[in-house]
């Protein structure tokens, strides 16, 4: 697959010019109405405000620290969002300069040729496209074939044939005609064209709130809400003792309290998601989908391209009748020498690599004789030798009219490689027939035990292929597929799909043809090739611009460490509270109740700079976990079980303990510096 | 070794109870259990009930408030009308407004927080029709609540959630009526009191004083009093009452039943949802939680209190003060945190009077949440909250929409558990912060300084969590703490119960996802671990500087906390 360079033109995620950028936006997004979007900040925010106006009221450096500290935290949530933003508002930027606003060769209805701007196109137009135009929109080839440049949206160099009829007529604005002439009908409304679509997506513009944000949102809220009377009401309960708190201390604790590391890095993680796809090449047109694909369970992989090399290989050689093997491999590489399909070419190689035979110049009076369909063999007649290979039935009958006869155990020969999946070619030497040579699907290396992996994730994957049962079973088993659907047609895909979503089934899929659309939206993950037909594209959820069916592993993989990122992170953030309990409460009572002392575990030098460590290292957390939400956690295909027990260790165990260390050296620092 | 056999006993009773009274419970709730067809089925029809008729979660909701209201209504009645009532043999004037109010919210609410002195307020009709008429349905409500929850996780596609009155009147008459009864014989067995007779007057010749010595029917309060985790005694003392709990006997058989249906009602669930081993999951982290405060409450009770020691008593049998000599400290801690752990009422000795620690175990176990295993029917649902929000944490780390038992845990669920999870802590703080800032409630705590605050807290904790257990010292009969004792009830009660009939309702109308190994097992010790960790992170976070103001402080000032 080659490296792609088009959208995905890869950033680093730190790179300076997105940094300064987004340290710019950190600024702008406090805008009360940004920040009003995320109730966790907002009271962050407000939070600020509050210990701003009593600092001024009474000045201190305690009082100015934490205002300080508190602004810093909004401003570092503003600055993970930023960055999240950022590399996708280059790329847009990127998409926007090769949108150049061009000309459209607009044919009237009399055959003329109108010059328009590309702009002026509306749905039904038909354009004339020659060599060295750019395609002005999304259309259809209804006449002509034309070789295309399509990397500014691929990134893929290499020119792809686009011709009319059948699922290869789709083309897309803002790609380059090559060579020939096309006419093309444009199919996308004014302004709704796929790099319109593209620029939105990778810009985060339409990006909306996915159902499980939306819970995880309710569920921050939630907490949000709790802990402010939880706050609040510590001012009359120690009244009640006799004593006051400090509102510096108050608002500290609040802040400490509500769940701020995962509030702040909640749209960072989502943002960040999307552009992890957007970087393998993979467009997503919703955030659901992405998070559908997490939840998948049933997977339809096509069988060709995806779980095979989708070319038949030559395996093995079968001699019947008494002859050796070495014998009928000669002779099939012979037959062999003037096919340049890949079959052909691979009976050539397997001889080489078993009896080491070369692919040799054939000497004196010879003639190739290539494949037809009336005579389903190809050869080589070679002085008095006439060498065929082909279909049984047409080699069996072509060597008795040769006055030969066919071996008695070549028919079960024949039926037992049929049966394990294969295809059989019977090699004949004139009336003599040699034997079998055995043509299987290759399954791709390392495939088998990617479905293992998906299986431990508890996903079934289902192999659709045009092949009958029989074969279809073997390649299954070969490949270690849960189930196939064999002679599938685009009725019964659609069928299967219903049937497992009926069962309470997640379904993914990829396609291409037309005939693949009514699947495609059916299917709660449907990915469109991009090398796939307009309709098929409308009907997906996601195209891949690559056109590789095997991406959609790295789609449900995506799709889960999207929530599980999420997920560690909630667990984490809630989970620092108890350090910070530990370090406030016997800070906030130290004049009431000095007893409470013996909560500062920590050690803590005294009651402000407890507090002020637990502020201060709740905002660090922010910046030290950005790069953790714009990455992902690491995702390691395994069972839920070993999963949760690995992320409970480290997000939820490590979450308790981590901030008690943590405060205890922003303390340590803070004294060894004198400020305190 | 008395003590290692008590808890013997309790468990293996226990183990048989949860497997037989729970499918029997089963059967009952399933509607295959007719044995009383011929009371049930006149009764249906008295009431104008159709047996098959069942309700979506909003008509199921209606029919709860509505017959919640009702009842609330008539017991306050009977209250401000006992004088004019029959078997009121001692002459009790008219219960007051605001005591009325608070009682009859009280006792509907399965919470029995009694701030009057039984045997000096209540006319014996007014126990028996009022207050104990709410000791059966009461629970009969949670038992209702708790299923149509259950019925939510086992239905799929369904608009409804069973038939309030159906679970009403099938779990008082098969469940609550008939095994009460006969532990009401066993108690009479054992000596307590049941009698329509009216006080006696002992006249002591030796110092001419006459000594009134009340009575009533006692012992048919006594039982449904524990096995509907009531709570509300006939005495003021409570379970310490000799009349009450006669024998040593009584005293096991009192912690037994109030523990019999909370525990019972995890096989229900594992049963109606096709799978034990989900019920035994909850249940193992209801185990935990009350093992660990049964230790942590019966060690410090075993140990010394330190106002005692300070007065220079040795204290060989531990902190004996305010326990019953008949139990002793281990079985009075035992009963203590039986009966706050099960938001049961009752009491066998004065929590006052536990060392700060130990009055510490007994609020903390009530700030959890009552999940531990809480009362009948609001531990069951209440622990599913928790679970959901287990789920949906848990569930995220794996990758995965959250499901619970194949139901999707989502925005309204989400929104549906939070609520459940956060009204009671909400409700406590702001009670309690209420109460400290106005004279009508400072005026109410015996004590000064923390263990002041430790009373008023104990109180809005136990009223919120429709415990009813006291902690004494707090004089309650005051309009104050009746009127917002009476709100910290119903809230504690209706806004978390129609949170839940919302989530039965959503969840009973959603598909089944099937589980795969991509699915979060919630039948293993991780989950179970995770569950408990939700309910100490959620029970620590909120009430964390409340209880250190309360008996932390008091701990510490003593010089230790554990």
């Amino acid at each position: 697959m080659a490296q792609a360079r088009g959208v995905a033109t890869s950033r680093s995620l730190f790179d300076p010019a997105i940094l300064s950028r987004a340290s710019v936006d950190a600024f702008k997004k406090l805008d009360p109405r940004v920040q009003f979007r995320n109730p966790v900040m907002f009271v962050v925010l407000v939070g600020t405000v509050v210990t701003f106006a009593e600092s001024i009221r009474r000045p201190s450096f305690f009082s100015w620290a934490i205002t300080v500290w508190l602004l810093l935290t909004v401003l570092f949530a503003n600055l993970a969002e930023a960055m999240a933003e950022g590399r996708g508002k280059a790329q847009a930027d990127t998409l926007r300069k090769m949108r150049t606003e061009t000309d459209a060769r607009r044919l009237t209805p009399d055959g003329s040729e109108l010059r328009v701007p590309a702009s002026d196109l509306s749905q039904g137009d038909t354009v004339v496209c020659e060599s060295g135009d750019v395609i002005p929109s999304d259309g259809e080839i209804i006449e002509g074939v034309a070789s295309v440049d399509e990397s500014a949206i691929t990134g893929e160099s290499a020119p792809v044939i686009r011709e009319s009829g059948g699922d290869r007529s789709a083309v897309t604005g803002g790609t380059k005609v090559l060579s020939d002439r096309i006419v093309v009908k444009i199919t996308a409304e004014r302004g709704k064209t796929f790099m319109d679509r593209m620029i939105n997506l990778v810009e985060g513009a339409s990006r909306q709130k996915t159902p499980n944000e939306i819970a995880l949102d309710i569920l921050l809220a939630a907490l949000t809400i709790v802990f402010l009377p939880v706050v609040v009401v510590l001012d009359p309960y120690s009244l009640f003792a006799h004593g006051t708190v400090n509102v510096i201390i108050l608002v500290g604790l609040l802040v400490c309290l509500i769940p701020t590391t995962i509030g702040a890095l909640l749209s960072a993680i989502g943002i960040a998601g999307m552009d992890r796809l957007v970087q393998r090449n993979v467009l997503a047109m919703s955030g659901r989908s992405v998070e559908a694909a997490g939840d998948v369970s049933t997977l339809l992989l096509d069988k060709t391209g995806t779980i095979t090399l989708g070319n038949r290989m030559a395996s093995a050689f079968l001699p019947v009748g008494g002859h050796d093997e070495k014998e009928l491999a000669d002779a099939a590489q012979l037959a062999s020498l003037a096919d340049e399909t890949p079959e052909g070419r691979s009976i050539v190689v397997l001889a080489k690599e078993r009896f080491d035979l070369r692919g040799r110049e054939v000497g004196g009076d010879h003639s190739f004789v290539p494949f037809s369909a009336q005579t389903r063999m190809s050869g080589l007649d070679m002085g008095s030798r006439h060498l065929r290979k082909g279909a049984a039935e047409a080699v069996k009958r072509w060597s008795v009219e040769q006055g030969g006869s066919a071996p008695a155990e070549l028919d079960s020969v024949v039926e037992r490689v049929a049966k394990a999946g294969s295809t059989p070619l019977v090699v004949a030497d004139g009336p003599t027939i040699l034997g079998v040579v055995e043509l299987r699907d290759m399954v791709k290396e390392g495939i088998r035990e990617r479905f293992d992996q998906l299986r431990t994730m508890g996903i079934r994957t289902v192999m659709i292929t045009g092949d009958n049962p029989l074969t279809a079973a073997a390649i299954a088993e070969e490949a270690g597929v849960a189930d196939y659907l064999a002679e599938a047609t685009p009725e019964n895909k659609l069928e299967l799909i219903r049937k497992e979503q009926a069962g309470g089934h997640l379904v993914a899929m990829t396609g291409d043809g037309t005939n693949d659309a009514p699947a495609l939206a059916q299917a709660d993950v449907g990915v469109a090739m991009n090398t796939g037909t307009n309709a098929a594209k409308e009907a997906g959820n996601m195209v891949d611009l690559d056109s590789n069916p095997t991406k959609l592993i790295d789609i449900v993989e995506i799709g889960k460490q999207l929530l599980i990122t999420r997920g560690a992170l909630t667990t984490f953030s809630i989970a620092n509270d108890v350090a910070k309990y530990f370090a406030i409460i016997p800070a906030l009572f130290a004049a009431t109740y000095p007893q409470l002392g013996a909560l500062n575990i920590m050690g803590l030098h005294s009651p402000t700079s407890a507090v002020l460590s637990a502020v201060i290292f709740n905002a660090l957390i922010i910046v030290a976990l950005i790069p953790l939400a714009l990455r992902g956690v690491q995702f390691r295909p395994a069972s839920a079980t070993s999963i949760l027990r690995r992320n409970v260790a480290i997000y939820g165990v490590g979450g308790i303990i981590l901030p008690f260390i943590g405060i205890k050296l922003i303390d340590l620092i803070l004294t060894a510096t004198g400020l305190y | 070794m008395a003590y290692a056999l008590t808890i013997v006993a309790l468990v293996v009773a226990l183990g048989l109870t949860w497997r037989f009274l729970g499918a029997y419970m089963v059967a009952v709730l399933e509607g295959r259990m007719r044995w009383l067809g011929f009371i049930e089925k006149p009764l249906y029809r008295l009431l104008g009930i159709e047996p098959d008729a069942e309700q979506s979660w909003q008509r199921y909701s209606i029919s709860l408030l509505v017959f919640s209201g009702v009842s609330i209504l008539v017991t306050y009645a009977i209250m401000r009308l006992q004088q004019f009532l029959p078997l009121n043999p001692q002459h009790m004037g008219a219960v007051t407004p605001a005591l009325a109010w608070n009682t009859a919210v009280s006792f509907v609410t399965n919470t029995n927080w009694q701030n009057y002195l039984g045997e000096q307020t209540m006319s014996y009709f007014t126990q028996m029709n009022a207050l104990v008429v709410q000791m059966f349905i009461s629970p009969a409500v949670g038992i209702a609540v708790a299923v149509a929850l259950i019925r939510g996780f086992a239905r799929k596609g369904s608009p409804t959630i069973g038939n309030f009155w159906l679970d009403l009147i099938r779990s008082t008459l098969y469940v609550l009526l008939p095994i009460s009864f006969v532990f009401a014989l066993i108690f009479v067995g054992q000596g307590a009191l049941q009698t329509l007779g009216g006080p006696v007057h002992v006249h002591n010749a030796l110092n001419g004083t006459t000594q009134t010595i009340p009575r009533g029917p006692v012992a048919s309060q006594e039982a449904i009093k524990q096995f509907g985790t009531n709570g509300g005694g006939f005495f003021n003392a409570n379970s310490a009452h000799p009349f009450e709990s006669p024998t040593g006997l009584t005293n096991f058989l009192s912690i037994f039943l109030l523990l019999s249906i909370p525990v019972t009602l995890t096989y229900v669930f594992g049963k109606m949802v096709g799978s034990v081993r989900q019920g035994v999951a909850v249940l193992a982290a209801m185990i935990f939680f009350f093992g660990v405060w049964t230790t942590y409450t019966t060690v410090a009770e075993k140990g010394p209190n330190p106002a005692v020691a300070a007065a220079g008593v040795a204290q060989p049998r531990g902190n004996t003060v305010g326990k019953e000599a008949r139990f002793g400290v281990s079985s009075s801690a035992l009963f203590g945190v039986s009966a706050t752990q099960t938001s049961t009422g009752a009491a066998n000795s004065a929590y006052d009077s536990y060392t700060p620690v130990g009055g510490m175990g007994l609020l903390t176990g009530m700030m959890l949440g009552e999940v531990s295993p809480g009362g009948v029917g609001s531990g069951m649902y209440t622990i599913l909250l928790f679970a959901i929000v287990t789920v949906f944490i848990g569930g995220l780390m794996v990758g995965r929409t959250p499901e619970y038992l194949g139901k999707k845990i989502q925005a309204r669920e989400v929104k549906l558990a939070g609520i459940g999870v956060l009204v009671m802590p909400v409700t406590v703080l702001v009670l309690s912060g209420i109460a400290v800032s106005v004279h009508a409630g400072q005026a109410g705590p015996l004590n000064a300084g923390p263990h002041g605050f430790s009373e008023i807290l104990y109180a809005y904790t136990s009223m919120s969590n429709n415990n009813g257990s006291a902690f004494a010292g707090l004089t309650g009969d005051t309009p104050f703490y009746n009127i917002t004792g009476g709100i910290a009830m119903l809230l504690g009660r209706f806004a978390i119960m129609v949170p839940v009939l919302a989530l039965a309702g959503t969840l009973a109308a959603k598909g089944v996802v099937p589980a795969t190994a991509g699915t979060v097992r919630t039948d293993t010790p991780l989950f179970v671990g995770l569950l408990i960790g939700v309910v100490l992170i959620v029970g620590g976070l909120t009430f964390f500087p409340a209880v250190s103001l309360g008996p932390v402080v008091e701990a510490l000032t003593h010089g230790r906390l554990y």
